[in-house]
């Protein structure tokens, strides 16, 4: 893969001149700043980045975007990235889709574009909802969910789209939220981590799931609901200013967390564990901490790169052709053949 | 009805020299006969005979041992004339045990010679074969020459030095067999002690052991000769254009078709595909070939296989995807799009019996309707069919040109027939084929303003451009799209533009106009009766019209290889004779679409058995036809 020389562009470079069609209001649009904001400091150019996405509110984002775009159909856009990253391993490759297009129907393939790690940003914006459809119960959906298709509320329990791709097999895996300032850095991380980068971003469908992520996401509170991992740093939340901080501590013997709080800045005196990316159990504990008793864990849970499938296909494809005889006349006449001489009139 | 021919095996020709013998190998699936077919068709190809083959085995990869169902058998016709078809019925049965005899025996012709391993008619295989007396014994089989002799025995025997236990020295039984037919049809047995010593290189015991069962079976012919009904029988080499030649299977020819294809076009070729019978094959090929700029992906599923070729496609490579009938449905939505993005794809269609999973390992030709309708909207794309194991590699190529030239998706249909079956084939000079070497847009094709990716050539064709191109960013998708500017646009008008367009587009590639397979052609074309083919019918109609000419019958056989759009000149062709007869593998599927077209009165010829027809079928179909 060919280093890309950084291009100087602002937030208008990226911007289309269609018009955005999403519903005012809508968490989407926070989101398309954020990534707007974030290409021109990662120095990305918009000749070289392309934005794949499948179907759903959120898969329109490629229209917006000034840049390379396919839209292409419901579920499958991980299968198209993967077919585009085998043929040209140089494009930045952008998925764009959603619980449903990313879970239901396109569940299948979005596990597997992780298990092989093929390197792009993969952003599910998760509303817990289908939007563009007018408001079914999705498989993020929580339980008793009431919906023009469950009227009665939803019986199956729901997926977790950090846990599902960790499953699969993900060696980088973010959270972030539609509005959130923090959201640009969870997005240079994963850009920048080599392989499949999975974030899932918590999106505010305004019209038929409105505020549903509330309970941590909504600003008054926030401090206490969200625990920002940062590689390295101890695993603190809180505000000062309503109480005191607080940490993850680690307790063995369940093998689990305990909330605890933090006296006078002395977090390791508190017993708070220091987040550690690299950590695949770690990441599977905090994927799966009990949001209530605990609060969401958000930005970069996961990052341990692993080589790239498409920089394997190129290798052993490179391995495969060495000193290779690319004569087509050759590979016509390989195998055993024999010659017949004379006319067909009179064979010899 | 021609069949004297039938009650007079070509082993009995008075000379020895019959100009065509067909020979079928049935046993067990676990006896290897697929593998003794194909090394008898390499030894008849090196004799220089022209030949045609069929191979049959069951879905099951190791159906019960003994069974009916389990019964493995690989048919061969081969001669000093041109072969078209794998043959009606065989002169020779070679049935390693009860249940291959029984489920083989209708097709023998009478006075055929039955060659049987009597080491395998024990009570227990018998029971299995649901056979109450020995066929071997009861006389049932008087109507034809029977060599009935312990071969496991005898391959026990021809083994024993090389110490393997009975199990593993009966898996040579099959190469004892081989060694007999070898000695009677009088060929090299040194092409197939090579092929033997490569295979298992690493195991040389066990090579030897093979090549002491092939010895073994040869000499055996030696001394039977001067007792039973066995008789050495030579098959002069055909006369046949000068050059080189070699076997293909449909499926090689294929392969390397597309990888032709995809030189001409100057593009690196990609391959998505997913296992599937009869089509894994290619995907095999194609995974050994990566020095000729082919990457191969095994894909999660059939949906995936297509999309991922398809953005191979739109990231500038040659995307292909290739499948059999159920994962052509899958990849449905996915062509659509292909449709709708105006995008390169070549789609090959190894159609198998239908529907559903259906007769996953038998031949069909019911995958028509599908390749020409089977897509949601008004989603034509180019369809062409390839008819024989040789003709495909052409059809590939052709697929290849006309999916750049047109930026379309194409389908390719061949079937489980082609897929299989081999014959000779004079290796092309890649030097005579044309080139259609792809030009991307570099420069925006609309000054000063946004790039158009949906602005048209003359042909209809709109600009293939490659994400990274400088300047020319633009965003495409599902969604109706804008005239030229390819932007989302829902209008009314616009979508019946967009509509005309992508038709237009289709219908005006120009096919060349469609000859006269057999019968007078050009000016000369027309008569009482037109035998209309497409697909893997070719040899079966060939033959049978040719037969019926000869006895002066007026028939002609036209053959299409472009479904879809037809050649131009289609109707005015039919329309020269009185009657147009339709042979199709299926319901009538290739009728309907010529009634529909070119409004003639298409009468169709059916079959689906999975099975190929016998020139003796449309021999008398044809005779019907004239005279109703």
């Amino acid at each position: 893969m060919t280093e890309v020389t950084k291009v100087e562009t602002t937030l208008k470079d990226w911007e289309t001149d269609q018009e955005v069609r999403w519903c005012p209001g809508c968490g989407d649009y926070a989101i398309l700043k954020a990534v707007q904001r974030t290409l021109p400091q990662l120095g990305a150019d918009p000749a070289n980045t392309c934005f794949i996405s499948g179907i759903g509110c959120s898969s329109r984002f490629p229209y917006y975007m000034e840049t390379y775009g396919f839209h292409t159909i419901h579920g499958r856009a991980p299968a198209f990235a993967t077919g585009v990253k085998l043929a040209n391993p140089d494009l930045d490759v952008w998925l764009v889709t959603g619980d449903g297009d990313g879970l239901s129907i396109g569940g299948n393939h979005l596990m597997h574009v992780l298990r092989r790690n093929v390197n792009m940003q993969i952003m599910l914006f998760n509303n817990e909802i289908y939007g563009l459809t007018k408001g079914q119960y999705s498989p993020t959906s929580r339980e008793n969910t009431r919906s023009p298709s469950t009227p009665l509320g939803s019986v199956d329990r729901p997926a977790n789209p950090c846990a599902f791709a960790l499953g699969a097999g993900a060696r980088f895996v973010g959270r972030g939220i539609d509005v959130s300032k923090n959201l640009p850095d969870v997005l240079m991380a994963a850009h920048a981590h080599q392989g499949a980068a999975f974030v899932e971003i918590f999106q505010n469908c305004i019209v038929y799931n409105k505020d549903v992520f509330d309970a941590f996401a909504a600003p008054k509170g926030a401090e206490l609901q969200q625990l920002w991992l940062q590689h390295g740093e101890p695993m603190l939340f809180g505000n000062p200013k309503t109480g005191p901080i607080k940490g993850l501590k680690l307790v063995p013997e369940k093998f689990s967390f305990e909330v605890v709080d933090v006296e006078d800045g002395d977090w390791e005196a508190a017993g708070v564990c220091v987040h550690d990316a690299t950590n695949r159990m770690l990441a599977h504990m905090l994927v799966e901490l009990p949001f209530g008793e605990f609060p969401m864990a958000l930005g970069v849970i996961y990052d341990d790169p692993r080589p790239t499938y498409e920089s394997a296909v190129m290798a052993e494809k490179a391995r495969a052709s060495e000193g290779k005889d690319t004569s087509l006349a050759r590979l016509l006449a390989k195998g055993q053949s024999w010659t017949v001489s004379g006319t067909a009139q009179d064979p010899a | 009805m021609a069949t004297q021919a039938a009650d007079n095996p070509a082993l009995k020709t008075q000379d020895g020299h019959p100009d065509a013998v067909v020979v079928r190998f049935a046993g067990d699936s676990g006896d290897g006969m697929q593998l003794t077919g194909g090394q008898f068709t390499l030894s008849t190809a090196l004799a220089g005979n022209d030949l045609a083959t069929f191979p049959d085995f069951p879905a099951e990869i190791r159906a019960p041992q003994g069974t009916l169902f389990g019964v493995s058998a690989f048919q061969i016709n081969f001669g000093s004339r041109e072969i078209s078809t794998a043959g009606d019925a065989p002169d020779v049965l070679v049935a390693m045990n009860p249940a291959a005899l029984k489920t083989n025996l209708d097709a023998l012709k009478p006075g055929g010679l039955i060659i049987a391993d009597t080491g395998e008619f024990t009570r227990r295989n018998l029971d299995k074969a649901k056979y109450d007396v020995n066929p071997l014994e009861d006389g049932s089989l008087a109507k034809w020459d029977l060599l009935a002799f312990d071969i496991s025995a005898l391959t026990i025997e021809a083994v024993k030095d090389f110490g393997l236990g009975n199990k593993d020295a009966l898996r040579s039984k099959n190469m004892w067999t081989l060694g007999l037919a070898l000695w009677m049809f009088d060929r090299d047995r040194q092409p197939i002690i090579d092929w033997l010593k490569a295979k298992f290189r690493s195991k040389p015991e066990i090579a030897d052991a093979n090549i002491a069962a092939l010895n073994a079976g040869h000499a055996y012919g030696e001394t039977a000769e001067l007792s039973g009904p066995l008789k050495k029988v030579h098959v002069d080499p055909v006369p046949a254009e000068p050059g080189l030649y070699r076997t293909i299977t449909g499926a090689e020819a294929v392969s390397l078709g597309l990888v032709a294809g995809a030189q001409l076009a100057g593009l690196p070729m990609f391959f998505g595909g997913y296992p599937i019978t009869p089509a894994s094959s290619i995907l095999h090929h194609l995974a050994r070939l990566k020095e000729f700029g082919v990457t191969t992906f095994q894909a999660e599923d059939e949906i995936a296989a297509i999309c991922a070729a398809i953005g191979a496609s739109y990231a500038g490579q040659l995307g292909v995807t290739s499948s059999s009938g159920p994962g052509i449905a899958l990849k449905g939505e996915a062509m659509g799009l292909a449709v709708m993005t105006e995008m390169p794809l070549v789609i090959v269609n190894s159609q198998r019996g239908g529907p559903s999973t259906g007769l996953p390992t038998k031949t069909e030709q019911s995958d028509l309707y599908q390749a020409v309708y089977g897509r949601n909207g008004d989603a034509p794309i180019p369809v062409i069919a390839a008819s024989s194991p040789a003709d495909v590699f052409e059809c590939a190529i052709e697929a290849c040109r006309i999916a750049v030239e047109h930026m379309t998706p194409v389908m390719l249909l061949t079937d489980g027939y082609i897929a299989n079956a081999a014959e000779p084939w004079k290796v092309p000079d890649p030097e005579t084929f044309e080139p259609f070497k792809v030009e991307f847009l570099t420069e925006n094709n609309n000054p000063d303003v946004k790039v158009l990716p949906y602005k048209r050539d003359a042909k209809g064709a709109r600009p293939w451009i490659k994400p990274g191109t400088p300047g020319l960013m633009h965003r495409i998708g599902g969604i109706e799209k804008k005239v030229d500017t390819g932007n989302i646009d829902y209008s009314p008008e616009n979508h019946q533009e967009m509509t005309d367009l992508r038709k237009a587009k289709i219908d005006n590639i120009a096919v060349k106009d469609q000859g006269v397979t057999l019968g007078p052609d050009g000016d000369e074309a027309g008569g009482k009766l037109a035998v209309v083919g497409w697909g893997s019918t070719f040899g079966p109609i060939r033959r049978a019209v040719d037969n019926c000419r000869k006895r002066g019958l007026d028939v002609s056989h036209i053959h299409f290889r472009h479904i879809w759009p037809l050649p131009a000149n289609s109707g005015e062709l039919l329309r020269k004779y009185d009657k147009v007869l339709v042979p199709e593998m299926n319901t009538g599927q290739f009728k309907t679409v010529l009634r529909d077209q070119l409004l003639v009165d298409a009468k169709p010829y059916t079959k689906t058995s999975g099975q190929p027809f016998k020139i003796a079928e449309l021999e008398a179909a044809i005779e019907l036809a004239l005279a109703e």
